[in-house]
């Protein structure tokens, strides 16, 4: 039912067209560093930390967060992006079966994502964090987890879209609401209850948990709120659940 | 046994029926046409037959294959080029071609020979490596037709392959498809709105409505209207439109300007109409029956407002 050489080819010519695309590539490198030293440097002289975790070192996970949420949902602009120039259809129209596009498509999202989160968490010691070998493995199994998660959402989400419109609309009512549920720029103890409600339905929430645990010391109010445990199974129900849902529309629609 | 079957095909959008009980049967190594106005359900069979498409009764077989059943089965033997430019301008020709390669899961070494054998056909070797974004539209039809052929198909289809394209383009398109079948030989289905286009196939299918209404070689279709058709510019029409009836017994159409006159030869008639007509003739004009006549006789309207034949409105029969 799958075919890996169509998959592999699917995930190839989306990292060829990454790497082609300056403008893209310049934006995804500058956004987190904007962030993280201009944001987070701006805020660490604000707010009195008392556990030895500052602000700017709090964010990273954060900010590792955010840039994979960001490269998930817009790499799946590609699936939208493919409909409206017509590449989809040479896809549909070859022998492999829509669940292998699917994958393909899945794969190359998430695989973009972990690169990017990858060459992010690179930073780690100018931040004064201990992030040594066995740290920087496990974070590239939940980076893949988290990624894989948003990706399918966000899969799930083009494959109901027939514009690039469509697409920015509803992507910003879910992209900027799952940044700033996700407690990534405070811990989303301190929102109030009916907020914080939709933080637990939020996979990126207990991604940027699941991150804290491995980046951040132990103890104090600016560390991981879940056990790491709960982390990992929201995350992968999560992408379980979409990956199912974003195949099942695929096979549906022509 | 044909390589493209269709009995009864039926497509509705919601309510309303775009193809509507169509039958036609296309044999191996055949160029087959579509010929039909904007509308008429041409792209609709062609993606129901390519299996982009749900049909809601009939049969549709390629290669002896079920279009709904065996969707994967049909995918693999056919090629298909869209009206819409499909390539990914990010992309190299190269890679363009790879890609697609790597769909039909051909073998490493037999997609780089047939990926150099079909660039030189299509006249790209030398831009391989560009970036098909630098590509005109003519050469990025050339590299789509070459991409579609790539996999070897039995069908290739073609959706309108030359539209959007300049008319010198175009011919240089068409020419490439012509060769193309000499050296590939495989079965082509076409669909078109050019006259010109259509007389090249060697059988033709006239869809207007959703309906086939004619099925046939072009020249048949053009025996079958017989007679040709006089175009006449007068001092006063409705005069001689009286005239022609009274003394020749052939009923002329008034157009918008001038007058139709369909006859059975032409060239016998012109000077018997200088000879007898008493109102002054300014301009007239011999047109032998062409596709676009047939058309408009079957269908009663013209296929699309382009060249200065179809200013005019044929006479029925």
């Amino acid at each position: 039912m799958l075919s890996y050489k169509a998959i592999y080819v699917i995930v190839l010519r989306e990292f060829k067209r990454f790497f082609r695309q300056k403008g893209r590539l310049v934006v995804t490198l500058a956004r987190p560093l904007i962030w993280l030293f201009i944001v987070g440097s701006g805020f660490t002289k604000l707010i009195d930390i008392d556990t030895g975790v500052n602000y700017i070192q709090f964010i990273l996970p954060g900010i590792v967060g955010m840039t994979i949420l960001f490269s998930s949902i817009f790499s799946t602009i590609s699936v939208v992006w493919d409909r409206e120039f017509g590449f989809l259809r040479e896809m549909l129209v070859s022998p492999v079966s829509r669940v292998t596009i699917v994958f393909g498509k899945l794969l190359s999202g998430t695989a973009l994502s972990v690169f990017q989160g990858a060459a992010l968490l690179l930073i780690a010691p100018l931040l004064h964090l201990n992030v040594g070998i066995s740290e920087y493995i496990i974070m590239i199994f939940l980076m893949f987890l988290v990624a894989l998660s948003i990706t399918a959402l966000g899969l799930f989400v083009a494959s109901f879209l027939t514009s690039l419109e469509g697409f920015n609309v509803i992507m910003n009512f879910i992209v900027l609401p799952m940044f700033f549920l996700s407690g990534a720029l405070y811990p989303v103890n301190s929102l109030p209850p009916f907020i914080k409600m939709f933080t637990y339905i939020n996979p990126l929430c207990f991604g940027v948990d699941s991150f804290k645990h491995i980046l951040l010391p132990e103890g104090g109010r600016l560390v991981a709120e879940f056990p790491l445990y709960v982390d990992i199974i929201f995350i992968s129900v999560f992408s379980v659940l979409f990956t199912f849902l974003s195949a099942l529309v695929f096979e549906r629609r022509k | 046994m044909p390589i493209i079957k269709v009995e009864n095909l039926v497509k509705r959008y919601n309510s309303v029926e775009a193809v509507r009980g169509v039958s036609f049967e296309v044999n191996e190594g055949e160029t087959f046409g579509f010929l039909g106005p904007n509308g008429a359900g041409k792209t609709t069979t062609i993606n129901i037959l390519c299996t982009l498409l749900n049909f809601d009764s009939g049969i549709a077989l390629v290669n002896g294959f079920d279009c709904r059943k065996e969707a994967h089965k049909v995918r693999s033997s056919i090629g298909l080029v869209f009206q819409e430019i499909t390539l990914d301008n990010e992309l190299t020709a190269y890679e363009n071609l790879k890609f697609h390669c790597y769909m039909y899961n051909m073998e490493k070494r037999l997609s780089e020979e047939r990926i150099d054998e079909i660039l030189g056909v299509v006249g790209l070797r030398d831009r391989k490596n560009d970036l098909v974004r630098k590509f005109s539209g003519g050469m990025k039809r050339r590299l789509e037709i070459a991409r579609g052929l790539l996999h070897r198909p039995k069908v290739l289809f073609l959706d309108e392959p030359t539209l959007g394209l300049d008319p010198q383009t175009r011919a240089h398109v068409w020419e490439f498809i012509k060769k193309l079948k000499k050296t590939e030989g495989n079965t082509v289905f076409m669909t078109t709105h050019y006259m010109q286009e259509a007389e090249a196939c060697d059988r033709i299918a006239i869809i207007d409505n959703g309906q086939i209404i004619a099925c046939a070689k072009p020249d048949d279709l053009k025996r079958n209207l017989r007679g040709d058709t006089i175009y006449i510019k007068t001092s006063d029409d409705e005069r001689a439109q009286v005239e022609i009836q009274e003394k020749f017994g052939l009923k002329a159409k008034k157009l918008e300007t001038g007058l139709a006159v369909l006859v059975e030869s032409g060239e016998k008639c012109i000077p018997k109409l200088f000879e007898k007509l008493e109102t002054n003739i300014l301009s007239i004009n011999l047109k032998k029956p062409s596709l676009e006549d047939v058309f408009i006789n079957l269908t009663g309207k013209e296929i699309r407002e382009y060249g200065p034949s179809t200013r005019f409105t044929k006479v029925g029969n």
